[in-house]
């Protein structure tokens, strides 16, 4: 089987700073992978690049969605990630604060729908069976994601988790195969933290998407992820099974430090 | 409620006041006689008024802030605006609109040419609210040159015509099309900048626009404008200068409705959603698959088509242009227009342009302190007020069950 994202040898210089130093990724279809690493490492940038956010100084970034033909990453823009099937999630939220919950989710429906200036002004029987169309759409990603109750609020008055659960909805309204989820669980609670980790496995099973995270509960990445890779100061330092990693000496000296002989 | 140390404040305030104005208000040199006059009872005047005016100022303010308070501990979607009662409620909203509508329809019958004419003007400069509308309340890009594309519209017709002979009614569609035109090529310049520099840049356009007609004499006629542009004509008709005043006027009502319709339908549309997203959070918003560039030149060009229309309107209301007509000064004008209404709101913007263009011609009697009056409502708006004198109840997609 192809993996579905490939990234190779991936390189991004910051001026002198090499933020993120030949790093390899690859993800199959149906897995939950999990990137982590102390703070600083480079996760976010590693994120900011395959989304078309950064253009990389060196590497190569492919994608395969199921059933689809291999598309190079390298240069596109971000929206047309998100077209090609790769949405994502922000580690300091970015809602539209003064926009309602559905219509934030309607903005991730955006993509995927076809209506121009003319459509706008006219209105057209095509375009307002579209408009209802994606109310009724948007409103069955909220029912999912379980933040059905807040549908008709301002995204700026919703609680933290979710506000959280909020940006994974938007994300799933663009209709990708892949999610990137970059830190879901930061400033949740524990109970809110087992809702998410329930929802994450919900996606993959029942909507069959696959996922890549960043996050720092340790908790929730040893449960949840099938293969975790580990940067450290840009460099990838080790990746395998939960079990693999959590007895990786290098990964416990990124974390820890080492032992000094005085 | 007025202790010893409220009065103390407004002491004080009063004291400084009259520092404040004493060279102005106290002093005069008489030139005739060359010699020093005082008025001290100006001064008594300032200090008095400046002391109860500062009771009244911080009277308003603290009912504002209890307003706000209020406003707070309800739910933000329950509040009820008076703008948002009327709009709610068609029992209200359908005879409201029927008067005005009427009142419109008997305006220019009803009063004198003169009173016709800053209609007119005041007309052009509620389009030009509403499509700058476009780019800074809806799209969030702070546009300072806009003006630049109301000349573009307003030369496009005197140009054509002179040279080509060609007719008002083909112009219009032809300034509308030159605005966008123009929208475009200046949004793709300026597609990654935001807020102060996007500011900057604009502003430079303005100008350029305004220097390009003022210094190419081959081209534009230099300073010195295009004269006899022709009104607007029905065929067969021959209109007197009366008649043809009340037939913009009527051209203009329609067209500013023609405006409202169909700003009012972008607004709740897919391109709608997207401009408002990326005033929201541009980042975001490309990462939810919308394409910057597309959304922010549409925003510029649609913009720009109501200022290239309200341009051509404007030469054939005026028949004469020249470059003096296109300073900074108007766009400035423009965009207070909008944030004095309430930006993003297009009744706001409606009312922003009647106070603002007819407030100065009836101000007129006091013509030496228009500036000074116009200054101090803007100042006292933005205190009490921040956000538009009809700030933006947005209408927002409501979710009102599943119906499958």
């Amino acid at each position: 089987m192809n993996p579905i994202l490939e990234v190779n040898q991936l390189t991004m210089d910051f001026g002198g700073l090499r933020a993120l130093d030949s790093v390899d990724l690859d993800i199959m279809e149906g897995e939950i992978v999990a990137l982590i690493g102390p703070n600083g490492a480079g996760k976010t940038t590693f994120f900011n690049c395959i989304t078309g956010i950064y253009p990389p100084t060196g590497g190569e970034m492919i994608i395969q969605p199921p059933g689809k033909a291999k598309i190079r990453l390298n240069g596109l823009k971000p929206n047309k990630v998100t077209e090609a099937g790769m949405a994502r999630t922000f580690q300091n939220i970015r809602l539209f604060p003064t926009m309602t919950v559905l219509e934030n989710v309607m903005v991730g429906r955006h993509c995927r729908l076809k209506s121009g200036i003319a459509g706008a002004v006219f209105r057209p029987p095509s375009t307002r069976q579209e408009e209802k169309q994606v109310v009724q759409d948007s409103y069955h990603i909220l029912e999912k994601i379980g933040i059905e109750e807040f549908v008709n609020d301002y995204a700026m008055n919703l609680p933290y988790g979710a506000q959280r659960r909020l940006e994974i909805a938007r994300a799933m309204a663009t209709e990708p195969f892949m999610l990137l989820l970059d830190e879901p669980a930061a400033g949740m609670n524990p109970r809110e933290t087992e809702a998410l980790d329930e929802l994450i496995l919900k996606l993959r099973q029942e909507e069959s998407k696959s996922i890549l995270l960043i996050e720092h509960d340790m908790k929730l990445v040893m449960s949840l992820s099938d293969r975790i890779f580990v940067v450290d100061y840009g460099k990838k330092i080790a990746q395998g099974t939960p079990e693999e990693i959590k007895n990786n000496p290098a990964v416990i000296k990124a974390y820890l430090g080492e032992e000094i002989d005085a | 409620m007025i202790n010893l140390a409220e009065i103390k404040k407004s002491f004080l305030i009063s004291l400084w006041f009259v520092f404040l104005t004493f060279p102005i208000m106290v002093i005069r040199v008489n030139t005739i006689y060359d010699r020093v006059e005082w008025r001290w009872e100006n001064m008594l005047f300032v200090g008095v008024g400046s002391f109860f005016f500062s009771f009244i100022w911080r009277y308003l303010l603290r009912r504002k802030e209890l307003g706000s308070k209020n406003s707070q501990a309800e739910e933000t979607q329950d509040r009820m605006t008076l703008n948002q009662r009327i709009m709610g409620d068609r029992r209200i909203y359908l005879p409201l609109l029927a008067a005005i509508l009427v009142f419109a329809a008997a305006y220019p019958f009803v009063f004198s040419m003169y009173q016709t004419n800053i209609m007119i003007n005041a007309l052009i400069y509620i389009m030009l609210g509403l499509g700058i509308n476009i780019v800074v309340g809806l799209a969030g890009l702070l546009d300072l040159g806009y003006v630049a594309f109301y000349a573009v519209g307003a030369y496009t017709y005197a140009l054509l015509n002179y040279h080509f002979g060609l007719g008002f009614w083909l112009a219009l569609p032809m300034g509308a099309a030159m605005g966008a035109l123009f929208g475009i090529l200046l949004g793709y310049p300026v597609l990654r900048l935001r807020g102060d520099y996007l500011a900057i840049v604009t502003l430079g356009f303005g100008e350029i626009i305004r220097l390009v007609l003022e210094n190419w004499n081959q081209f534009s006629f230099g300073p010195s404008g295009i004269a006899n542009i022709p009104r607007p004509s029905l065929p067969g008709i021959k209109m007197n200068l009366e008649q043809s005043t009340i037939f913009i006027y009527f051209l203009m009502i329609v067209l500013v409705i023609f405006t409202i319709f169909v700003v009012n339908r972008l607004k709740d549309s897919r391109i709608g959603r997207a401009w408002i997203a990326l005033r929201e959070d541009e980042v975001a918003c490309q990462a939810m698959g919308i394409d910057r560039t597309k959304t922010k030149l549409t925003a510029f060009a649609l913009g720009a088509t109501w200022a290239g229309m309200a341009g051509v309107l404007f030469a054939a209301k005026t028949t004469f242009i020249n470059p003096a007509s296109f300073t900074i000064w108007e766009s400035i004008n423009i965009l207070c227009i909008v944030v004095l209404g309430g930006m993003g709101s297009i009744v706001g913007v409606i009312f922003g342009a009647l106070v603002l263009i007819l407030l100065p011609e009836y101000l007129r009697a006091f013509s030496e302190y228009r500036m000074l009056l116009f200054g101090f409502i803007l100042v006292t708006m933005m205190v009490f007020r921040p956000g538009g004198i009809i700030s933006e109840v947005r209408r927002t997609y409501k979710f009102k069950g599943l119906n499958e």
